[in-house]
């Protein structure tokens, strides 16, 4: 345990051990990203998935808003320490993209509109684990929260759910991302709370 | 990992009617560049811990400096309840892509919301370290003048300084608009509140910018 921070007590707490270690929670949705919000059109939007073979599956929006939708629910937790509770979602499984994905990658760097990336192990995408999720709340998915479309993975810190997102590349060898090769958690579990390099 | 260290507060001082700008002395402190941030974190008697990121507002020694909001965890102890002598952990340096490199001499655009000016100011106060002749443009955007940070610095700013103050209270709705902000050139460093970094970036991008040259720094709320 920590010092003792003299006169210190803090708020009354009542996450029930929702929260992981070194979170609060919020109530609002606070926005994380490292430069200005993209302007991508809906027409013009695409999402693919590259194979470490070199095959492309590609999805447009009307192909993406065909397929099966789900609605996840689930609380998200940020590396700048808030957390929220219970977020509902829509969109589609990757498992549902990846069912006709031929792959024996470990790796899958993720990229998006706006140059962003995030790398996450391709097990990490898959078994109900994440989404592209374009609703959220009931409503259009905000650009500042990463409209038209984004990447959901719950489970870990919210900087791998990519917003704006684009496509996946599967790789054979890890890929550090954007904030991966700025000094935070490769993996990012915020239950072990592997905030930075080396946590 | 970036280890927690103790920190004694060594000084402390008003910076506006909300605000205060906490000195520290932390062992071995390692370093770091203008634009970093740190965690601190507070323990309760109970061991119930809270931790917050606070941007360094020089480019040596911990300095932060920290707006108290009402009602803030975190935030209303570092400026009602600690006092010097008192100890907090903290850890850090923290964040390698909001950061000003002086052996980068591109010239700069700092865009501040509130708050948002602490890191921004340790960029400037890195850059009078620097020496040399890069020029640097600040548009500060808060509500009156009163609340402004580092007054005696910003006005009498060094000759390679301009500053464009946004004062959102005095006139009706003011808000920054697109005629405070210089065009493309500069690299741009934004930091505020959440709307305010939103609105000003897609304004820095309506008059031109490379959204490839803007980097943002949000704190929430
Ligand atoms: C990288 C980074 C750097 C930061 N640097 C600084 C800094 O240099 N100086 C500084 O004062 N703060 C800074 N912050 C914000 C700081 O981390 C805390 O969020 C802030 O002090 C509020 O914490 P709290 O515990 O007092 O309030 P909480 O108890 O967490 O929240 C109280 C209420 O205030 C709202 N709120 C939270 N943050 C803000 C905000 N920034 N403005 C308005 N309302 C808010 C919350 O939604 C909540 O309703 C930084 C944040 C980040 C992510």
């Amino acid at each position: 345990m920590g010092i003792i921070s003299r006169g210190f007590r803090g708020r009354p707490r009542d996450d029930h051990g929702r929260l992981p270690p070194g979170q609060y929670q919020v109530h609002d949705f606070p926005v994380l990203s490292a430069g200005p919000t993209p302007r991508i059109e809906q027409d013009r939007w695409e999402f693919a998935i590259d194979t470490e073979a070199g095959q492309t599956h590609r999805w447009s929006w009307q192909e993406l808003m065909a397929l099966p939708q789900e609605s996840p629910t689930a609380d998200i937790h940020c590396v700048t320490k808030w957390s929220k509770f219970d977020t509902t979602w829509q969109g589609v499984s990757l498992d549902v993209l990846f069912e006709d994905v031929e792959t024996a990658a470990e790796y899958a760097l993720v990229h998006s509109y706006g140059g962003y990336t995030t790398n996450l192990p391709l097990e990490d995408l898959l078994d109900g684990k994440a989404w592209i999720c374009h609703r959220f709340d009931g409503e259009e998915l905000e650009p500042q929260h990463g409209g038209p479309a984004r990447l959901v993975v719950p489970h870990l810190y919210f900087w791998k759910s990519a917003k704006w997102v684009r496509g996946i590349r599967l790789l054979n060898e890890d890929w550090p991302g954007f904030w991966e090769s700025a000094g935070y958690h490769n993996y990012g579990d915020p239950w072990r709370e592997q905030r930075y390099e080396g946590d | 990992m970036i280890r927690w260290r103790r920190a004694r507060l060594t000084a402390a001082r008003e910076e506006s009617p909300t605000a205060r700008t906490l000195v520290f002395e932390v062992p071995d402190w390692p370093g770091h560049l203008a634009g970093q941030h740190v965690d601190v974190r507070l323990t309760a008697p109970d061991g119930y811990t809270a931790q917050r990121s606070y941007s360094l507002a020089t480019p040596e020694g911990v300095e932060l400096t920290v707006e108290g909001l009402p009602d803030g965890e975190v935030s209303s102890y570092l400026v009602d309840e600690l006092t010097v002598g008192d100890e907090i952990e903290l850890r850090g340096p923290v964040g390698g892509w909001f950061v000003w490199r002086p052996a980068v001499t591109t010239p700069v655009l700092l865009v501040a919301g509130g708050s948002g000016i602490v890191p921004l100011m340790a960029m400037i106060r890195a850059r009078r370290l620097a020496g040399g002749d890069t020029p640097f443009h600040l548009v500060y955007s808060l509500r009156e003048p009163a609340r402004r940070y580092y007054a005696a610095e910003l006005d009498a700013p060094d000759p390679w300084l301009t500053i464009t103050w946004v004062h959102t209270r005095l006139a009706p709705h003011r808000r920054i608009t697109k005629d405070d902000l210089p065009g493309p050139g500069p690299d741009v460093f934004v930091c505020g509140p959440t709307g305010f970094v939103e609105a000003a970036a897609d304004l820095l991008l309506d008059v031109g910018h490379d959204s490839a040259r803007i980097r943002t720094e949000r704190f929430g709320g």
